[in-house]
C-alpha cells in the first residue's frame, strides 16, 4: 500500500459519504415530520394537512432514492478500499452495522413501498403505521451507525488478544460506548434541523411569490417551531459533544481550537489562518483567558495543545479549525432565524415580513452544509486513526493499487454528478411548483369514507 | 450443546445471497427488458410492477455485503479488493438504475428518455457486473497471508464472460416470467415471447457454463465426479441438482404453452436454485476459493452468537412483512399505480 493510494482511498470515502450523508440527514427528518403531518391529517381532518403530505411525499421519494444507492455503495466500500479496517474492526462493530440492516434498512424499504404506492390498498390507519415505521427506521438505522462510528472515535469494551486481533467483551460498552449518547442526539437534532430548514425555505419561497397559501403558511410555521426549540437545544447538544471530545479525543479538540501550546487559560480564537507548519495562527482574531470557560472546565485546568502530540499524528488542523466555525456559525444563524420567525409569530406580522422570507430561503441550505461541516470535524479530527488509539487509517486500506482507486473515484465523481445535479433539480422544481391545494374529500357512498387519507387519491380503475 | 455457528452463518448468507438473486433478480430482469417494450405506456407498467418492492429486493444485496462483512471479515476483506473493479461497476450500475425509479417521474421529455435509458442500461451493467464478480469468484483468488494478493484484472477470463452472459440471460427469464405473472394483454403476450426466448438463451448458456466449469476448474470437475474425461459415481448424490434445473426449465415451458401465469415464475425459481446449489457443491466449503474455509474465514465466535440472536427475532418478522408487502401488491399491475 503505497501513499498515493492511501489518500485517493481517503478522498473517495470522503466524497461517497459526504455525498451520501446529505440524504439521510434530510429523510431522517422528513419522515418524521411526514408521519407528523399525516398524524394531524387523521385527527383534525384539515385538508392542509392532507395537501402538504401529498407534496413532501414526493420530495422525500426522491431523496430517499438518492439515500439508499449512495448507501449500497458504503456497505461494499468498506470492503474494496478498508479491508484491513474491515478485518480488524469486525469482531466489535460486525455485529451493529448487520443489526442495522436487520433492524432499519428491511423497515425501511418494504414499508417505503407501502407508504408511496399503498394509498388505494391499505386504510387509513394502516398507511399512517407506514409512515410511522418508516420514520422509526430512519432514526434506528441512525442509531447504530452513529453507535459504530462513535465506538471508532472511542472504543471500550472490547480486548486486543495477543495475535493483535480484537475481541468484544461487553456489547453494552461497544454499542453504548462513552461519546455515543451525546453524539445520537447531536446528529438526530442535526437532521431535524437540516429537514426544518429546507422546508421552512420552501414555504417561503412560495409566500415570496403569493401570500395566500395555507399550506405554506402552516408548513412555515411548523418549521419556525422546529428552529426555535431545536436549534438551541442542538448548541447545548453540541456542547455536551464537544466536552466528550474534549474528554476522549483532546487533540481534536486542541486542532478544532486552534491551541497550539498545552496550559491552562486558553484562548479563544475566533478567527485566523491555522498554519500547520509553522505551528501558529496567522491574522488571528482571538478572545483572550475565555477558551477554558468555553469548553466548560476551570480556568486553571491545563488544556492541550498540539505540541502535547507527534507532530505526524496532527490532523489537517486548517480544515478541522474551518469546518467547526463554519459549523458553530450556521448553528448561531439557526438560533437567530428561530427567534426572530417567533417574535414575528407572536406579533402576527410573518407572512408580511418579506425580509423573514427571503432570510428563510437563503438558510434552506445551511442544514446541509452545517452536517457536512460537523462531519468533518468529527472524521479528519481524528485522523491518523481508523479506530482511535488502535488502528491507523495507513494500516487500514485494501490492498489495491492507485489506478483501480482512482478510475473508481472518477467514475464516482461523474456519475454523482449527474445523479445529484437532476435530483436537485428536481426537487427543486417540485419546490418551486409548491404544494397543491387538493380535491374536496369524495362524497361518501364510493365505499370510503370522506376525509380518510384514502380520499386524496382518485378511486381505483376497474380491475 | 454447542452450536456449529460458523456453518450456521455460512447457511444464512447463503440464504441471503439466494433470495437476493430470486428477488432482485427479477427486478434487474425487468429493466433488461426494458429495451424491448412497444411502447411507453408498456415501460410505465413494467416499472409500475416492481416500484412498490425493488427498494427491499436490493437490502438482500446489502445484508449480503453486510453480512459477509459481520460474519466472514476474512472473506470480505479479500473477495472485495480481489473483485474490486465489477464490484464498483455494480454499485454505479445500481445507483444509476436506483434513481430512475423516481427520476423517470420527474424528468421531462429528454430527462425523462435518459432516465429510461439510465434504466435499462444500469440493470443490464449491473448484471453483467454481477456476473463477473460470481465468474471471477469461482475461478478462485490468490490469496497470501489473509490478504488478496492476485492482480486487478484476475477476475477478467472468457469463462467469467461466459457466466454474466448466463447470467444476464438468466435474469431476463427471471424478468419475463415476473411480467407474465403480473402483467395484463399485449404487454402480457410480450413477455411471455420473451420468456420464450430467454428461456432458451438460459438454458443454452446454463448447460455451457456447465461445462465450462468441469473443464476449466478441475477442483469443481472432481467435486463432481468428472476426472479423465469420464463421470464417475461420485456424480450419483449430486444428481438430482441438475435434474432439479431440467424439471425446472420443463415447468417454465409447459407453463408459458398453458398459458398459466404464475408457473413459470416457479420453473425460473427451480432454475436459479438448481444452478445456484450446482455452484455450491462445487466449492463447498471454501469462501474465497480455493484459498480460504468458511471456518477460518468465520468472525469471533461472541460475535456470530450476538448475531444470531438478532437474526432470531429479525429474520422471522423481515420474511413476514416482505410476505406481507407482496402480497398487499398481489395481482396485475394498474398502468397508474403511484402516488403522483
Amino acid at each position: 500500500m503505497n501513499f498515493d493510494a492511501d489518500l485517493l482511498a481517503r478522498l473517495q470515502f470522503a466524497f461517497t459519504i459526504a455525498f451520501h450523508i446529505i440524504f439521510p440527514s434530510f429523510t431522517i427528518g422528513l419522515a418524521s415530520f411526514l408521519a407528523v403531518l399525516e398524524g394531524l391529517w387523521l385527527t383534525t381532518r384539515r385538508p392542509v394537512f392532507r395537501n402538504l403530505y401529498l407534496f413532501w411525499v414526493k420530495v422525500f421519494a426522491l431523496s430517499f432514492g438518492m439515500g439508499v444507492v449512495s448507501g449500497v455503495v458504503m456497505s461494499y466500500e468498506i470492503g474494496t478500499n478498508w479491508a484491513e479496517f474491515a478485518k480488524a474492526s469486525a469482531p466489535v462493530i460486525g455485529p451493529l452495522l448487520a443489526f442495522e440492516v436487520l433492524t432499519a434498512f428491511f423497515l425501511e424499504a418494504s414499508f417505503l413501498g407501502v407508504m408511496l404506492f399503498g394509498w388505494r390498498r391499505v386504510g387509513p390507519g394502516l398507511h399512517f403505521l407506514a409512515t410511522l415505521l418508516v420514520a422509526v427506521g430512519t432514526l434506528v438505522s441512525a442509531f447504530w451507525i452513529i453507535s459504530a462510528n462513535s465506538w471508532m472515535q472511542h472504543p471500550t469494551g472490547f480486548v486486543e488478544l495477543a495475535d493483535g486481533s480484537l475481541r468484544a467483551t461487553d456489547w453494552m460498552a461497544v454499542i453504548f460506548s462513552p461519546t455515543f449518547a451525546s453524539r445520537f442526539v447531536h446528529m438526530s437534532l442535526a437532521a431535524y434541523l437540516t429537514t426544518a430548514l429546507a422546508v421552512g425555505a420552501a414555504s417561503a419561497w412560495a409566500l415570496l411569490k403569493d401570500d395566500d397559501q395555507p399550506e405554506s403558511r402552516m408548513a412555515l410555521r411548523m418549521a419556525i417551531g422546529m428552529f426555535a426549540i431545536v436549534a438551541p437545544l442542538q448548541l447545548l447538544a453540541g456542547h455536551e459533544s464537544g466536552k466528550m471530545v474534549l474528554e476522549h479525543q483532546p487533540l481534536k479538540t486542541a486542532a478544532i481550537e486552534a491551541y497550539w501550546r498545552t496550559g491552562p487559560d486558553q484562548p479563544q480564537s475566533l478567527v485566523g489562518l491555522p498554519d500547520r507548519d509553522a505551528g501558529k495562527t496567522h491574522l488571528e482574531v482571538a478572545v483572550p483567558g475565555v477558551g477554558n470557560l468555553i469548553q466548560g472546565v476551570p480556568k486553571d485546568r491545563v488544556l492541550q495543545g498540539l505540541d502535547a502530540f507527534p507532530r505526524a499524528d496532527w490532523p489537517v488542523v486548517g480544515l478541522v479549525y474551518w469546518s467547526f466555525r463554519l459549523m458553530v456559525g450556521l448553528g448561531l444563524a439557526m438560533i437567530a432565524l428561530g427567534g426572530w420567525g417567533a417574535w414575528l409569530m407572536a406579533r402576527k406580522r410573518l407572512d408580511q415580513s418579506v425580509w423573514f422570507l427571503r432570510a428563510a430561503v437563503a438558510m434552506g441550505p445551511a442544514g446541509f452544509v452545517a452536517v457536512i461541516a460537523g462531519w468533518i470535524v468529527a472524521e479528519v479530527g481524528r485522523q491518523p486513526w481508523t479506530i482511535y488509539g488502535v488502528l491507523r487509517t495507513a494500516d487500514s486500506a485494501s490492498p489495491v493499487g492507485a489506478g483501480q482507486v482512482s478510475a473508481s473515484l472518477l467514475a464516482f465523481m461523474v456519475i454523482y454528478a449527474i445523479v445529484f445535479s437532476a435530483g436537485a433539480v428536481y426537487i427543486l422544481r417540485l419546490i418551486d411548483k409548491g404544494p397543491e391545494p387538493g380535491p374536496e374529500p369524495l362524497p361518501s357512498g364510493d365505499g370510503r369514507a370522506p376525509g380518510t387519507a384514502l380520499a386524496a387519491v382518485p378511486p381505483e380503475p376497474e380491475a | 450443546m454447542t452450536l456449529d455457528l460458523p456453518l450456521i452463518w455460512a447457511g444464512l448468507i447463503a440464504v441471503a445471497v439466494l433470495l437476493y438473486v430470486l428477488l432482485d433478480g427479477f427486478d434487474l430482469g425487468v429493466g433488461i427488458l426494458f429495451p424491448f417494450a412497444k411502447s411507453p405506456k408498456d415501460r410505465d407498467a413494467m416499472m409500475n410492477s416492481i416500484a412498490p418492492v425493488w427498494d427491499g429486493n436490493e437490502t438482500w444485496l446489502v445484508l449480503g455485503g453486510g453480512g459477509l462483512f459481520a460474519a466472514f471479515p476474512l472473506a470480505y476483506g479479500v473477495l472485495a479488493p480481489a473483485l474490486y473493479l465489477p464490484l464498483i461497476l455494480m454499485l454505479l450500475a445500481l445507483i444509476l438504475r436506483g434513481v430512475a425509479f423516481e427520476f423517470r417521474l420527474h424528468g421531462r421529455q429528454r430527462g425523462k428518455a435518459f432516465w429510461t435509458a439510465a434504466f435499462a442500461g444500469g440493470s443490464l451493467l449491473a448484471t453483467v457486473a454481477q456476473g463477473l464478480v460470481l465468474g471471477g469468484f469461482i475461478q478462485g483468488v490468490v490469496v497470501r497471508d489473509g490478504r488478496f494478493a492476485g492482480q486487478p484484472f484476475d477476475w477478467l477470463t472468457p469463462y467469467s464472460l461466459l457466466v454474466a452472459a448466463g447470467l444476464v440471460a438468466g435474469y431476463a427469464l427471471l424478468g419475463a416470467c415476473w411480467l407474465v405473472w403480473k402483467t395484463e394483454d399485449e404487454l402480457h403476450g410480450d413477455a411471455r415471447r420473451w420468456a420464450w426466448i430467454s428461456g432458451a438463451a438460459t438454458a443454452g448458456l446454463l448447460a455451457a457454463v456447465s461445462v465450462a466449469t468441469l473443464i476449466v476448474h478441475p477442483r469443481v470437475a472432481a467435486r463432481w465426479g468428472f476426472e479423465g474425461g469420464h463421470f464417475s459415481q461420485n456424480l450419483l448424490p449430486f444428481l438430482p441438482i441438475p435434474i432439479l434445473g431440467a424439471a425446472g426449465l420443463l415447468i417454465v415451458a409447459e407453463g408459458l404453452r398453458r398459458r398459466e401465469h404464475g408457473m413459470p415464475y416457479a420453473g425460473a425459481a427451480l432454475v436459479f436454485l438448481s444452478g445456484y446449489l450446482g455452484l455450491a457443491v462445487g466449492f463447498f466449503p471454501y469462501i474465497v476459493p480455493y484459498a480460504v474455509d468458511f471456518r477460518m474465514a468465520a468472525n469471533a465466535d461472541n460475535a456470530l452468537a450476538l448475531m444470531l440472536v438478532g437474526v432470531g427475532v429479525m429474520l422471522p418478522l423481515i420474511l413476514g412483512y416482505t410476505a406481507w408487502v407482496y402480497w398487499l401488491f398481489r395481482g396485475k399491475v394498474w398502468g397508474d399505480a403511484g402516488y403522483h
